[in-house]
């Protein structure tokens, strides 16, 4: 009987495993940045499609260089770096099932926690010397796609190549 | 007797054949929890092995990037403490449109709130980048650039830093430790005040780490190089002159001032960069910026 149940038991383990392993061929990858766009080509100056947030579960379908396919959803879908991407699961929060239940601590990351918005609080309250407004002011600054590709024609630029393996 | 012997030796094949295809950190979890059902171990050994291997797999990669953004944050308040911001928005806005164009053809284009670029007000020939994507330069500095191309260099320099995690790489190994093990405890439940307190506790000491690097010490010399080398490439992919480097060090040799507190001190002497460009094979002479965008860069820069 112990037998039986130990052996169900690690079946069911590798079970686990083996699906996880063809989970990854599928490819599921989150966006790690805050505002992420999707374009029709892969370059930065490619036509944005749709945009993705931060935790957004991806399908990747492509790959071309640094450059990844994904979809969101069937109207969701387009080019994106892949630095934007990563392979943790990122959960928005805390306390939530598939935290406790997940394998491994590195396989999620949990957004809003850890050095957030509450610590730097926290840190300002003893260092009040420190001020963050021409923090907050630079981070106010926004160039749009369309204002490099301007620069870009006006300073005859013409660049050989994009980040990453073309 | 017989059964318990069984159990071991299957119990092995497993944690071998899982040893095969999976992360160590995946493995010691599943082998723990069988160890665990079949009564090979107890629950409270399980977790202790699960904690200590944890605790080895600690690195850099377990900070997220929405961590490393707010690090940046407090780092860019520590920087805009010892200097003034310039409050030039022609100067400002053309240097946040530079930068982007050259972030775009860096190996890491996408940060988690991106980059943004701000010019501060010193007579100092000095440059900082924040993890967090916040990229400062001074005016001295910005006076060592005769061309958009050269600015270009020094900005790519700055770019360079943040794409291979230099600040990042300057926290001592046991704070990192100390920070990640409590950020590691946050799994399954949210955070008390006590824990808020330790983690600030931890932040204060990252932040600490990284801006004593960044504006007292300096990185390595190895580090000022390599981030030379990223500038190279950045520039010849986003069309700019790749000589422009050279060009601005150049100059920079003949402004900086010895026992300086600004490069002087952080950075290897321009010399000892051109050297290490040639080197490296990566010196390119400069002298090839078109007409127009000296002009801009002039016209954008002229009151500073």
């Amino acid at each position: 009987m112990d037998r039986v149940r130990f052996v169900t038991i690690c079946l069911s383990l590798l079970t686990l495993l083996l699906m996880s392993a063809a989970a990854d061929a599928q490819k599921v990858m989150s966006i790690q940045v805050k505002e992420g766009h999707l374009r029709a080509t892969p370059s930065h100056l490619g036509k944005i499609v749709a945009r993705v947030s931060y935790g957004d579960r991806v399908s990747v379908a492509e790959e071309r260089g640094d450059w990844r396919w994904v979809s969101l959803s069937r109207k969701t879908q387009g080019w994106i770096h892949n630095s934007a991407l990563t392979s943790k699961q990122i959960v928005l929060k805390a306390g939530q099932r598939d935290v406790a239940t997940s394998v491994s601590g590195g396989e999620i990351a949990l957004a809003g926690k850890g050095f957030n918005k509450e610590v730097e609080n926290q840190y300002r309250q003893g260092n009040r010397n420190l001020d963050y407004a021409w923090i907050d002011r630079m981070e106010a600054f926004k160039v749009s796609p369309s204002q490099v590709e301007q620069f870009m024609a006006a300073g005859r630029l013409q660049p050989r190549e994009e980040g990453g393996k073309p | 007797m017989r059964n318990r012997f069984w159990h071991a030796g299957a119990l092995s094949l497993v944690f071998l054949f899982l040893l095969g295809c999976a992360a160590v950190d995946t493995v010691t979890t599943v082998a723990t929890e069988v160890g665990v059902a079949t009564g090979q171990i107890s629950r409270q050994q399980g977790e202790s092995i699960k904690k200590s291997s944890k605790a080895v797999a600690k690195s850099l990669e377990d900070f997220t990037p929405e961590q490393e953004y707010y690090i940046g944050r407090t780092v860019g308040a520590v920087v805009l403490d010892k200097y003034r911001p310039l409050a030039n928005t022609k100067a400002n806005n053309y240097l946040n449109v530079l930068g982007q164009t050259l972030a775009q053809a860096s190996d890491v284009p996408e940060l988690f709130n991106g980059y943004r670029f701000l010019v501060l007000d010193s007579e100092d020939i000095n440059a900082f980048a924040t993890p967090g994507g916040h990229v400062f330069i001074t005016r001295g500095l910005i006076r060592c650039c005769k061309t958009e191309d050269a600015l270009a260099a020094v900005v790519a320099h700055e770019i360079g830093h943040i794409q291979l995690r230099h600040g990042m790489k300057a926290i001592e190994k046991a704070r990192m430790t100390e920070a990640l093990t409590i950020l590691a405890q946050e799994g399954a439940k949210s955070f008390g005040s006590q824990e808020v307190a330790q983690l600030t506790n931890a932040f204060g000491g990252v932040i600490s780490d990284i801006t004593n690097t960044m504006i007292n010490n300096g990185y390595s010399r190895a580090y000022e190089y390599q981030a030379d080398g990223i500038a190279v490439t950045i520039l010849r992919r986003a069309g700019y002159d790749p000589g422009a480097l050279v060009e601005m060090l150049e100059v920079m040799a003949g402004r900086i001032k010895p026992g300086g507190s600004d490069f002087a001190k952080t950075h290897p002497s321009p010399e000892k960069r051109i050297a290490e460009l040639k080197e490296s094979g990566k010196y390119v002479a400069g002298g090839r910026t078109p007409q127009v965008r000296t002009q801009r860069f002039v016209s954008a820069m002229s009151r500073l």
